[in-house]
């Protein structure tokens, strides 16, 4: 089958000796299985994230998505822009739509584009990495490589905030999505499906700036887990990933409990139920061990 | 008082709500609020701040500006987007808090210290340097804010959670020196000055 080619955009923490730097890796072997051809986006700057408002106006804002949007569209004509990070998609895609919507800020975004050699007409848009799984491949696509069901394993799907909100994968719930519990299920792992933390706040940038209200989100989406007998969390979402397992010692060390959830990728899994090493799935970049899934990858 | 929110006083009088309509980003939504209140019971900082969504909007409708604009709570969004979601009547509340806090900060009224402000200003300026965020340049500007001493003893608190990273390979000392950029990161800056010099003019900042 011919691969579906794809203007990929991995965002900062996704970068080598970033936060969510064992990502990439963990859609290798993935992507390789579906046929999904990812082409990175020459040059892609940062979109800003949910926190650049404070500095950034709406415009500027604007103007550093749209910089990528015109990029795919000169480079990589016909092609999606798809992002694996949430912040990054939804910046993306709200920037293709209120362009799209209002057209004295094309203008103006156009206005400054120009600065930086660029142009951007309109035509590109934002999808999530998710959503070309679900909608590009399909369910039943995703099962056909598994060669190492996951088996005994119990995992809560952490669906958390921005890949679920403003707009969320089409024809999901916003307060019970289901995709996730969905591909859990495909992997041959069972989904941890009375799961209520599944779309509660990790805290996300204020897990910097106020930590102990973020810790407070961090300790129920865990304790929840544990609740529910899972082995250990998934998430599609990079801060999700690094917040909830990061901060699990810190709480330890405040509060006396005893958490150590593994909080791994959907990719991570995948890779590994398509016969994936470890390595492969990038779980050498897990802090927390996630040893069932790591005894799979290895047997 | 800064001159850009004198001048803004002057222009706008006692109607904050037209301030706020015409000023912040998609302010002309404030007056849809129909106080139902899903909004606060939706935040998950919640029970930490002292104006939810709501009030902020009721009170933007009585013309409480310094109270607004000064108030700590349109710094707590975690940009969640429940309240969005879960509005009947599909306020774009997220971005409207955003835009007060921004607006806020532009004027140089919001709240000094406020630690989310001071994030997001660090954060700004991080990715503006070089088109990308320099993750651990970010960091040790969070940390070191407060000063050297305070820096110290915030990098000692936290350094159990950065060895696990950089024995991860997720967080990378050599970072210091140089790290990710954007090839064109001249370009970018100046995109993103023009970007600013038009919205100045837009909102009337600038003749």
């Amino acid at each position: 089958m011919a691969k579906k080619n794809y203007a990929f955009y991995p965002g900062c923490s996704s970068q080598k000796g970033a936060s969510a730097s064992n990502f990439v890796p963990s859609i290798g072997v993935m992507c390789d299985k579906l046929d999904i051809q990812l082409n990175e986006i020459p040059d892609w700057n940062c979109c800003s994230a949910s926190i650049g408002y404070g500095e950034g106006g709406q415009l500027s804002r604007l103007v550093l998505n749209a910089r990528n949007l015109a990029l795919v569209e000169q480079n990589m004509p016909g092609q999606d822009l798809v992002s694996g990070c949430p912040a990054c998609w939804l910046a993306t895609r709200e920037t293709a739509e209120k362009l799209s919507e209002v057209d004295s800020l094309m203008a103006d975004t156009n206005e400054a584009l120009k600065e930086a050699g660029l142009n951007f007409k309109g035509t590109v848009k934002a999808r999530h990495l998710v959503e070309v799984l679900i909608e590009d491949v399909g369910f039943d696509a995703m099962k056909a490589p598994v060669v190492k069901p996951l088996e005994g394993m119990k995992i809560a799907g952490y669906v958390g905030c921005q890949t679920n909100r403003p707009f969320g994968i089409a024809g999901e719930s916003f307060e019970n999505p289901q995709y996730l519990d969905k591909m859990i299920e495909t992997v041959g792992a069972e989904a941890a499906t009375g799961y209520e933390q599944k779309i509660t706040c990790c805290g996300g940038a204020l897990a910097f700036s106020e930590p102990e209200k973020s810790q407070k989100q961090i300790r129920d989406i865990v304790e929840s887990a544990y609740d529910h007998g899972a082995d250990m969390i998934v998430t599609p979402c990079q801060l999700c990933q690094a917040n909830v397992e990061i901060y699990q010692s810190e709480i330890n060390k405040k509060k006396g409990t005893k958490l150590a959830m593994p909080v791994v990728y959907y990719s991570q899994l995948m890779t590994v139920a398509y016969g994936g090493n470890a390595k492969q799935a990038g779980l050498d970049g897990n802090i927390l061990r996630p040893q069932k899934l790591l005894d799979i990858a290895t047997k | 008082m800064s001159e850009l929110n004198q001048k803004a006083v002057a222009k706008y009088q006692n109607n904050f709500l037209k301030e706020v309509e015409e000023r912040v980003e998609d302010g002309e939504w404030v007056s849809m609020c129909m106080q139902c209140g899903v909004c606060a019971g939706s935040c998950p900082l919640g029970p930490h701040w002292e104006h939810s969504p709501q009030k902020i909007f009721r009170m933007i409708m009585a013309g409480k500006r310094d109270e607004v604009l000064t108030s700590d709570s349109v710094w707590m969004c975690t940009s969640c987007y429940s309240c969005i979601v879960r509005c009947p009547r599909k306020l774009p509340i997220t971005h409207i808090m955003h835009g007060i806090a921004h607006y806020a900060h532009r004027l140089g009224v919001a709240p000094k210290g406020q630690p989310t402000r001071e994030l997001a200003s660090v954060f700004w300026k991080n990715l503006v340097k070089t088109g990308r965020v320099n993750e651990l340049k970010f960091s040790l500007a969070v940390y070191f804010k407060d000063g050297f001493s305070q820096g110290i003893k915030n990098l000692l608190g936290m350094q159990g959670i950065a060895l696990g990273l950089v024995k991860a390979k997720r967080l990378n000392p050599m970072e210091i020196i140089g790290g990710h950029k954007c090839k064109d990161v001249g370009g970018i800056q100046k995109m993103l000055a023009k970007a600013k010099e038009i919205e100045d003019r837009r909102q009337g900042y600038t003749s």
